[in-house]
């Protein structure tokens, strides 16, 4: 184990390090100007220059890459263009709560309708309910998420008036259930079928076979046999989109009005808010890594043969 | 399922090639028997002619704006009236739009996967085939981009390049090649090793002379599979994106700009909604269901891609 952990741990570390050099370019090297942006079109070449120069943006780049890394070692993102004397940590943090409920319960989402579908489809393959499911999940997963979110606002909540338009106050959790549901539902039509695949391989297994020559029903031999097999590389891709969406969901939180990291940083894309960007950017991907990390322990915890 | 069995050599470490090339006649009798990949042919089909023969199927320009469009409180009016589909909060034609529509989500999805298809395979291939300090690096880097958000990445590195077409394509194709050089990285692992691969080499043939003429052709059917399902997302993020107003810069007309001009309204035309909803989810299902066909065509082994 600590042998898996002394190859996987500095392998993390390497990709945070790439995923930081790149995210620093990307938004330093390419083309466009914030303090142009922060001036206004009719700024007089002095404005724009002394703009500069209060934002560091007239210092060499390897100036400003070693100044921002030295900040990154005390968490310290820089401070917003934009949001006068904000700094982008503490902006992030304040809009996290949001995206971190929303990220959740989007997950259990995908689990509690996913899996299910995926069982039942895999029980009887090729019959009524699977062909019907399998049909349904693959709408799901071309549907774009924006779109159904709206529709389901326009049917459930302007329609029926059972949700709340748009907007996030106490309590919360109606503020959340649409947006929720919107996120998972993608990914709930990706684990079914993932599931019902997983599931057929299971059946044609030796085990399956030997728990059938035992007389076990066929119910037992699915949720207890197979299930179980199938469900743990399940829970490992279900932390993984945890990661995912723990940096925010940018097309939800916009189509819902909610105040999560997503919509931040779309709102800094808006003003060319570089720090709060590139900020955004790296938290989002932070917790990618780190999840990817997680799931990897936590797999090599349950199964020796990934350690090697 | 429904597909006539393939005649496949699996090797040792469990890919899979095609022993006989995919003859007309499989692919039609394949076709035959699995419906839903018929209609989703021919609904790719019948969406290409659209794109193609908008300006003779549009009654109208989709630019122009019409006074006639909008009802006397300025509200867009519905199907009927002279503009089959109804008009945009513009008063422009929706039907001419969705048409014109077709050909930008066709065109950019097709092109930047292609180029992120061009790039994942050589990056699979080159980490595969020579291994070493060169397999590290870009396997690392792969990761590295693997670590970003799709659409944050996307839409930072537009907001500071400028929404066009262009910029588009690129950048859907920077961030979405790592998939399929990850498999065809893994392909290659396995596929170096076999004889005819080590007789080439031995034989003194150049590294790209080998790839080229030696490995690529073992690859194809999996560039294919995976070539139509990536159009399929590369489709949703142009459409997310031009949704966010960091996609195809207006007035050319996108679907999911179309979305977002219509949410404002959808409580009183809701077919601003559907129209281009419809559109986007037919054409992202008839690549999905395309691909997964191609799938159980040439490559039965291929992992499943999200």
């Amino acid at each position: 184990m600590s042998r898996f952990l002394l190859r996987r741990v500095p392998q993390a570390i390497i990709v945070l390090f790439g995923v930081v050099t790149l995210a620093f370019l990307l938004t330093h090297v390419v083309p466009g100007d914030p303090a142009r942006l922060i001036a206004g079109p009719n700024a007089s070449a002095a404005t724009v220059a002394s703009i500069h120069h209060e934002l560091g943006l007239d210092r060499s780049l390897a100036y400003q890459y070693g100044k921002f890394l030295l900040g990154l070692l005390h968490f310290d993102l820089g401070t917003s263009f934009a949001l006068q004397n904000t700094p982008v940590s503490t902006a992030i943090l304040r809009a996290l709560p949001v995206s971190a409920a929303l990220a959740v319960l989007g997950v259990l989402w995908e689990a509690v309708l996913g899996i299910p579908v995926g069982i039942i489809a895999a029980y009887r393959p090729g019959k009524l309910a699977d062909r019907a499911t399998t049909l349904a999940s693959l709408v799901g997963l071309s549907a774009p998420p924006f779109w159904v979110g709206l529709l389901l606002l326009y049917l459930l909540a302007f329609k029926f008036n059972l949700f709340p338009l748009s907007g996030y106050e106490a309590p919360f959790i109606n503020y959340l259930i649409l947006p929720s549901f919107t996120l998972g539902l993608g990914g709930a039509a990706w684990y079914a079928r993932l599931t019902r695949t997983n599931m057929l391989e299971a059946l044609r297994s030796p085990y399956v076979q030997m728990a059938r020559a035992k007389g076990m029903p066929e119910r037992v031999v699915l949720l207890r046999h197979c299930l179980r097999n199938v469900l743990s590389p399940l829970l490992t891709m279900l932390g993984m989109d945890l990661g995912y969406f723990l940096g925010g969901v940018v097309v939800i939180e916009s189509v819902f009005g909610l105040p999560g990291v997503g919509k931040l940083t779309f709102d800094a894309i808006g003003t060319l808010d570089v720090p709060m960007i590139t900020g955004a950017v790296l938290f989002a991907a932070f917790f990618i890594v780190v999840m990817n990390l997680l799931v990897d322990l936590a797999y090599a915890l349950v199964d020796p043969r990934v350690r090697r | 399922m429904t597909a006539p069995p393939i005649v496949t050599t699996p090797a040792p470490s469990g890919e899979t090639v095609a022993t006989e090339p995919a003859g007309m006649r499989r692919v039609l009798r394949s076709l035959r028997h699995d419906k839903p990949a018929l209609i989703s042919i021919v609904v790719l089909v019948l969406l290409a002619l659209a794109a193609i023969l908008a300006p003779l199927l549009a009654s109208h320009p989709p630019l122009q704006t019409y006074p006639e469009g909008l009802a006397a409180n300025g509200a867009p009016i519905g199907p009927g009236h002279g503009f089959p589909l109804g008009t945009d909060p513009n008063g422009r034609d929706v039907l001419a739009r969705l048409l014109y529509g077709a050909r930008v989500s066709l065109v950019i999805g097709i092109l930047a996967n292609g180029l992120a298809t061009v790039l994942g395979v050589l990056v699979g291939l080159t980490a595969g085939y020579l291994g070493g300090w060169v397999e590290t690096v870009l396997m690392r880097l792969t990761d590295v981009v693997m670590s970003f958000p799709i659409l944050l990445f996307c839409i930072a590195l537009i907001s500071v390049t400028g929404p066009s077409e262009r910029n588009v394509v690129i950048v859907i194709a920077l961030i979405y090649w790592t998939t399929l050089a990850r498999i065809i990285r893994s392909q290659v692992l396995s596929l170096r090793e076999r004889e005819f691969v080590v007789a080439a080499r031995t034989m003194g043939l150049s590294h790209w002379r080998v790839m080229r003429r030696h490995l690529f052709p073992h690859l194809v059917p999996t560039i294919i599979v995976y070539a139509t399902l990536g159009v399929a997302s590369s489709i949703l993020i142009e459409a997310s994106l031009s949704f966010l107003g960091v996609g195809v810069p207006v007035p050319t007309p996108s679907w999911g700009q179309m979305i977002e001009q219509g949410k404002e309204y959808f409580q009183i035309a809701p077919w601003l909604l559907f129209a281009p909803g419809v559109c986007l989810i037919l054409t992202v299902l008839a690549f999905n269901l395309a691909g997964d066909w191609l799938r159980d065509l040439l490559d039965p082994t291929a992992p499943e891609r999200r």
